[in-house]
C-alpha cells in the first residue's frame, strides 16, 4: 500500500493525475435525480470505445482495395477466429451509436440542456452528430457492397447537383469519374484515421464544458445555487461512486439489448446490414431500391420530398439544401428556444405538443426515407418536413407565448 | 368536391397501404432446418452435382464444410471433390465470369451469399419453378425470377412443367394473362414429395454457406444473455447499496 501511495505522489508531483480524478469523478457533483434517459451519454462513450477498439481488429485483416475489400470481408467473417464476432460487433455499433446519440440528443430537447449556460456542449454535441455522420458515411463503403456502392454514388451525386461547381466537386471528392479503387482507397484513410481523430478531440471538448459548468437534470434546476457551507451542491452526489455505479447497471441492459442483436439478428431486419450488401458491388448492375441506412433515412425522406424546380435552381439542389438545413438548424437550438424553463415538466402544453408532433415527423420520414418513393408517400414527406421545420423555425414564438409552471428551487428526487 | 377528395385519398392510400409494394409473387415457406446435417449432407451433394457445375461458392472452404456438417475430410475429398482441389481450398470453378456470360448472357452468380441477399423461402420457391417456355433461349422461364438465363438444372429430377395462366381485368377494363402457377405435365425421376426435399435440403445448405456460424452465434448467445442476466443481478445490488444514502 505504502508504495501505492509513493508512486501516486510522484506521479501528483509531475502530472495532474489525482486533481483530474476528483474534478472529473470523485468530486465532480452531479444532480442526484438522474432518470432514464441520462444513461446514453455513457453508453455513447462505451459505443465510441466498442468502435474503436472492433475497428482497430477489422483493419488488421480488411483489405482497401476494390479487387479485395468484399472477400476480405468474407475472409474476417470465415477465416478470422472470432472475426465474425468482430465484425458483427462493430456493424451493429454503427446503428446502436445513432440509436444511442438519437435518445441523448431527445434528453437535451426533454430537458432543455442545451439552453444557457451549456451552449457550447450543444454545440460541441452537434459536431460530433457531424462527424459520426461522415464517419458511418464513408464506413459504409468499405465492405464493397452493391449497397455499399450505390448508396455512396447517390450521396456522391448530391454534390453534382450543386450550381457551377457541383460536377467537380463530385468528381474532388471520388478522385475518379465513378466511386472506385481511389474513392474506397480514401474513403478508408478517411474513416479509420481522420474522422476518428477529430471525433475523439470533439468528444473530450464535449465532456470538458460538461463539466466546467455542470449537468443539467430533468427539473432544469441550477444545483449549483443552492451549495453547503463546503461549497458542494445540496442536490448534488460525486459522480464517483454514485453515477459509476448507476451507469454499471445502465451499461449492462444496452450490452443484452447489444448482444440479442449481435448473436441473433445481426442483419437488424435488413436495416442493419442491408441485403444487396452481400452481393459484391457491381459498377454495372443497378440496384431495384437503394436506400441509405436508417440513420440517414429521416434526411433522405427530406431531400426527396423537395420535387419543384424554383427557376433556375433544380429541385435535387433544393432537395440538398433542405437536407443540409435539417441538420444545420439544430445547432441553433439554444438561441432559438425563448423559453423561461429548461424542463418539459415545467414547460405548457405548445411546446409539448410541437416537441411530439417533431418526433412522429422524424420517425415517419425515418421510415419514408427507407421505402421506393409513391405520390402520397411523397405528400406525406413533404408534410414531414413541414412540420420538421416548423417545429425549429416557429420555435422563437411558440415558446415565448407558452404558458410555463413555475419552476422550484431544488430538485423534487 | 367530391372528386378532389377522391383524389386526395387516392393519393394517401399508398402511403396507407405501407407494409405493400416490392415482392408480389408469392413465396413457399421453406421450412428449412439447420441443425439436421443429413440434410445439409444431401444438400451438399445436390450443390457439388448440380450447380457447381456453373456457380462457384468461393469464400467456402471444403475442410469447414467437412467439420461443420460432421463428414470427414476423406468422404468430403472422394464425393464432393472432383478435380484435384487440395481440402483447404474454397470451393471455386474453372468457368471464368467472361465464359459465363457468354455462354449464358450474365455469368452465374456465386453462390456463398446468396441466401443472404435472396432470403431462404425465395431460393426455395425459385428452384421448383421453372417451366416451359419456347420463347427462352433454354426452353425455360421462372416464376418468381422472369426471364432468366439458368436453365432448370434439374428437370430430370423434376420433371416437366407447364405455366397456369388467370385472366385478369386491370382497372381500363383490358384483359391480361397473368401467370398464376405451375403445374406438372411429365414426371421426373422423383415425386414431388421427394423433389420438394431435395431443393428444401439444397435451400438448407445454401443458408449454411451464407453464414457457416450461425450455430455457434446463436449458442454463444444464450451463453452471453445469461451471463448479463447475472451480471445484471449483481449491479443492481452493488447501485442500490452504494444509493442507500441519497435520499
Amino acid at each position: 500500500m505504502g508504495m501505492l501511495v509513493n508512486l501516486r505522489d510522484w506521479i501528483d508531483a509531475r502530472f495532474p493525475l489525482t486533481k483530474m480524478w476528483e474534478e472529473h469523478l470523485s468530486k465532480y457533483y452531479a444532480p442526484k435525480n438522474f432518470n432514464f434517459w441520462y444513461f446514453f451519454g455513457s453508453l455513447a462513450l462505451l459505443v465510441l470505445v466498442i468502435q474503436i477498439i472492433t475497428g482497430i481488429f477489422l483493419t488488421m485483416n480488411y483489405k482497401p482495395s476494390a479487387a479485395e475489400a468484399f472477400a476480405s470481408v468474407e475472409y474476417i467473417m470465415r477465416d478470422v477466429e472470432w472475426g465474425w464476432l468482430i465484425r458483427y460487433m462493430h456493424s451493429t455499433g454503427a446503428s446502436a451509436f445513432f440509436i444511442v446519440v438519437y435518445m441523448h440528443m431527445f434528453r437535451a430537447m426533454l430537458y432543455g440542456s442545451y439552453k444557457q449556460p451549456r451552449e457550447l456542449i450543444w454545440l460541441f454535441g452537434m459536431f460530433i452528430y457531424l462527424a459520426l455522420m461522415a464517419e458511418a458515411f464513408f464506413g459504409y463503403l468499405l465492405p464493397w457492397g452493391q449497397m455499399s456502392y450505390w448508396g455512396a454514388q447517390v450521396i456522391i451525386s448530391l454534390f453534382g447537383a450543386i450550381p457551377v461547381i457541383g460536377d467537380d466537386l463530385s468528381l474532388w471528392i471520388r478522385g475518379d469519374y465513378v466511386i472506385s479503387d481511389v474513392t474506397l482507397n480514401r474513403f478508408f484513410a478517411l474513416h479509420v484515421i481522420a474522422v476518428p481523430l477529430v471525433l475523439l478531440i470533439l468528444v473530450v471538448m464535449h465532456i470538458l464544458a460538461l463539466h466546467e459548468v455542470g449537468s443539467n437534470n430533468p427539473d432544469g434546476v441550477e444545483i449549483k445555487k443552492n451549495k453547503d457551507e463546503n461549497g458542494i451542491p445540496k442536490d448534488g452526489i460525486p459522480f464517483h461512486p454514485y453515477y459509476t455505479v448507476k451507469d454499471i447497471v445502465g451499461v449492462v441492459v444496452f450490452l443484452a439489448f447489444f448482444s440479442f442483436v449481435i448473436f441473433f439478428i445481426p442483419e437488424g431486419g435488413g436495416y442493419f446490414l442491408e441485403k444487396p450488401n452481400f452481393e459484391p458491388a457491381d459498377p454495372l448492375k443497378t440496384p431495384e431500391h437503394i436506400a441509405p441506412v436508417w440513420y440517414f433515412t429521416p434526411y433522405y425522406a427530406m431531400l426527396r420530398a423537395v420535387t419543384i424546380d424554383i427557376g433556375p435552381l433544380s429541385a435535387k439542389f433544393l432537395g440538398v439544401i433542405v437536407m443540409g438545413a435539417a441538420v444545420v438548424i439544430l445547432f441553433f437550438l439554444p438561441w432559438l428556444d425563448r423559453s423561461p424553463v429548461k424542463s418539459i415538466r415545467y414547460r405548457g402544453p405548445i411546446y409539448k405538443t410541437m416537441l411530439g408532433a417533431f418526433v412522429v415527423s422524424f420517425f415517419v420520414l425515418g421510415y419514408l426515407g427507407t421505402q421506393a418513393p409513391t405520390a402520397g408517400r411523397t405528400m406525406l414527406a413533404q408534410l414531414g418536413t413541414i412540420v420538421y421545420f416548423a417545429f425549429f423555425l416557429l420555435m422563437p414564438i411558440y415558446t415565448k407565448i407558452d404558458k410555463t409552471k413555475p419552476v422550484p428551487d431544488r430538485v423534487t428526487g | 368536391m367530391k372528386r378532389q377528395l377522391l383524389a386526395i385519398l387516392l393519393l394517401v392510400s399508398p402511403a396507407v397501404g405501407l407494409g405493400a409494394g416490392g415482392g408480389d409473387v408469392h413465396l413457399d415457406a421453406a421450412n428449412i432446418d439447420p441443425t439436421n446435417r443429413d440434410s445439409l449432407q444431401r444438400g451438399a451433394k445436390t450443390f457439388v452435382n448440380y450447380c457447381m457445375g456453373c456457380h462457384s461458392a468461393k469464400y467456402q472452404r471444403y475442410n469447414r464444410l467437412a467439420r461443420d456438417l460432421g463428414i470427414s475430410e476423406e468422404m468430403v475429398m472422394e464425393n464432393l471433390m472432383f478435380s484435384g482441389e487440395r481440402i483447404g481450398d474454397q470451393m471455386d470453378i474453372a468457368m471464368s465470369k467472361s465464359m459465363g456470360k457468354k455462354w449464358f448472357g450474365a455469368a452465374p452468380p456465386d453462390l456463398t451469399l446468396v441466401s443472404r441477399v435472396r432470403g431462404a423461402d425465395w431460393l426455395y420457391t425459385y428452384l421448383r419453378t421453372f417451366y416451359q417456355d419456347d420463347s427462352r433461349p433454354f426452353g425455360v422461364n421462372n416464376q418468381v425470377f422472369d426471364k432468366v438465363g439458368m436453365p432448370n438444372v434439374m428437370w430430370q429430377l423434376q420433371g416437366v412443367q407447364k405455366p397456369v395462366y388467370k385472366t385478369v381485368t386491370d382497372d381500363e377494363g383490358h384483359e391480361h394473362q397473368v401467370l398464376e402457377g405451375v403445374e406438372l405435365v411429365e414426371a421426373g425421376t422423383q415425386s414431388e414429395e421427394e423433389f420438394d426435399r431435395t431443393v428444401r435440403d439444397l435451400v438448407n445448405f445454401l443458408a449454411y454457406m451464407g453464414e457457416p456460424v450461425k450455430l455457434e452465434r446463436q449458442s454463444l448467445g444464450v451463453k452471453v444473455l445469461l451471463f448479463l442476466l447475472v451480471f445484471f443481478i449483481v449491479a443492481y445490488l452493488l447501485k442500490k447499496e452504494y444509493w442507500k444514502d441519497v435520499h
